[in-house]
């Protein structure tokens, strides 16, 4: 049975049903995706870094409990996303060598330091905030595993980033100097957050067919306005001041006006050299490595739980 | 781990005429994870996990899939266990299926005025 597989492809993403594991597919479709899914879930497993460094220093038990629930999530989330990729022909093991290889990335954000705790009510509501903007439309991806991931992440992101509207919130009302702590806060990690949404929408390279595909709804430029405009009024509520001047209300465009983007920050950070990337990746290898002990040991353990007889050497047959 | 009949499908066998096999992965072995959310639903497939061996998977399944109380029983099944039907899943399979209308109520004419049928 001859079938133009390539025609049925595209017929099925234009009718908005989903493409699944063992569909025929483009290559360029799976490695496009491959890439994406995969960067998503390093960032996933990344992002825990900046915010574990203050769980041993959260300021109460309460938040201590919170902020290690939250990085719990995002080990979750990593989780969800590598095992949509494998089911693109990639093992865990090449993910995670790309990863630590430096040959894929994760997202720049988390290249910025975390360096007090109003940073961490800073990334929950801002860095949770804008990826909440790009996943959402994601939870409609094309691609089935991808797009289910998605929906549960979705689900579990939006505590993530009320706690960070909450400890701003908190820290804001507090004393002059929780003020300004907060306010610091959100003076550094502003336009890192909009960086989030990449490149403008005429220098986004890959997006045109990712649009075609169905992998992406949204522009960049798109996704960024429309966090922008939700975001402004909850700095209001908080009482801080975003840190651009040129944020203002456009009533034609029915959107705010913001200032220019520091493209050049994002493309030295993207680039390798923004304030951590040596440090995370860093870690990341080191975690991996000083782990390897017990996942030896839970494999050499269910090896003898399987075979009991093997690997005791001088055992009673031998002896007999 | 075979899995090439995986529901995941985790096979690269999607490219046209390829034979290709699973990847080896030097890890540990795929599980599938099924959940039951209440008493009185299926258990339903909500993703993968690798793990050493079962016990571990049904760990690690609660740790991943169940931290807001997802469910009250989980299964795990080896991947490499699950038969499933074609690598295309618009393959032709289903289709006798399709031209037995009558075995849908629809099928029937029902006279007006007549109850309970
Ligand atoms: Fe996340
Ligand atoms: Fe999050």
């Amino acid at each position: 049975m001859i079938v133009d597989w390539e025609a049925e492809f595209q017929r099925t993403i234009d009718a908005d049903s989903r493409i699944e594991p063992r569909d025929h597919m483009p290559e360029s479709y799976r490695a496009t995706l491959i890439r994406q899914i995969a960067q998503h879930a390093h960032s996933e497993i990344i992002g825990m870094q900046p915010e574990g460094n203050w769980i041993t220093r959260a300021p109460s038990l309460k938040r201590k409990a919170i902020l290690m629930a939250k990085v719990q999530d995002e080990a979750g989330h990593g989780l969800y996303l590598y095992s949509a990729a494998e089911t693109l022909g990639v093992s865990r093991d090449q993910l995670i060598e790309l990863l630590h290889t430096g040959r894929q990335k994760y997202s720049s954000i988390f290249n910025y330091p975390t360096l007090t705790w109003a940073d961490i009510g800073a990334v929950g509501w801002l860095v949770d905030g804008a990826a909440i903007c790009n996943q959402v439309p994601l939870c409609r991806c094309s691609y089935g595993p991808y797009a289910r991931g998605m929906v549960r992440i979705c689900k579990e992101e939006s505590f993530h980033q009320r706690q960070g509207f909450e400890i701003l919130r908190v820290l804001s009302a507090g004393t002059a100097a929780q003020h300004a702590m907060a306010q610091d806060a959100v003076d550094r990690w502003w336009w890192p957050a909009i960086m989030m949404f990449g490149p403008t929408d005429d220098e986004s390279t890959h997006s045109q067919q990712s649009m075609t595909w169905g992998i992406k709804r949204f522009s960049n430029d798109e996704l960024r306005q429309r966090f922008i405009d939700m975001t402004v009024p909850q700095a209001d509520a908080l009482d801080l001041t975003l840190p651009d001047p040129a944020l203002r209300w456009n009533d034609e465009r029915g959107h705010y006006d913001f200032g220019p983007i520091d493209w050049a920050e994002f493309w030295q950070v993207v680039n390798g050299d923004g304030p951590c990337n040596r440090q995370r990746l860093a870690q990341r290898v080191a975690a991996h490595v000083e782990g390897a002990w017990v996942r030896d040991a839970a494999t050499a353990y269910a090896a003898k739980r399987a075979d009991p007889g093997a690997g005791q050497a001088g055992s009673s047959t031998a002896a007999a | 781990m075979a899995g090439a009949g995986s529901p995941n499908g985790s096979v690269p066998g999607s490219v046209p005429g390829s034979e290709a096999t699973e990847p080896a992965s030097r890890g540990w072995p795929l599980w599938e994870v099924f959940i039951r959310a209440r008493r009185g639903l299926a258990h339903n497939h909500v993703g993968s996990l690798h793990a050493a061996d079962a016990e571990l998977a049904m760990g690690m399944a609660r740790d991943v899939y169940t931290r807001r109380s997802e469910g009250v029983s989980i299964w795990v099944v080896p991947t490499a266990s699950i038969t499933a039907s074609s690598p295309d899943e618009k393959d032709a399979f289903f289709a006798s299926a399709a031209d037995k209308p009558y075995r849908h109520p629809t099928f029937y004419d029902v006279p007006a005025g007549v109850k309970h049928l």
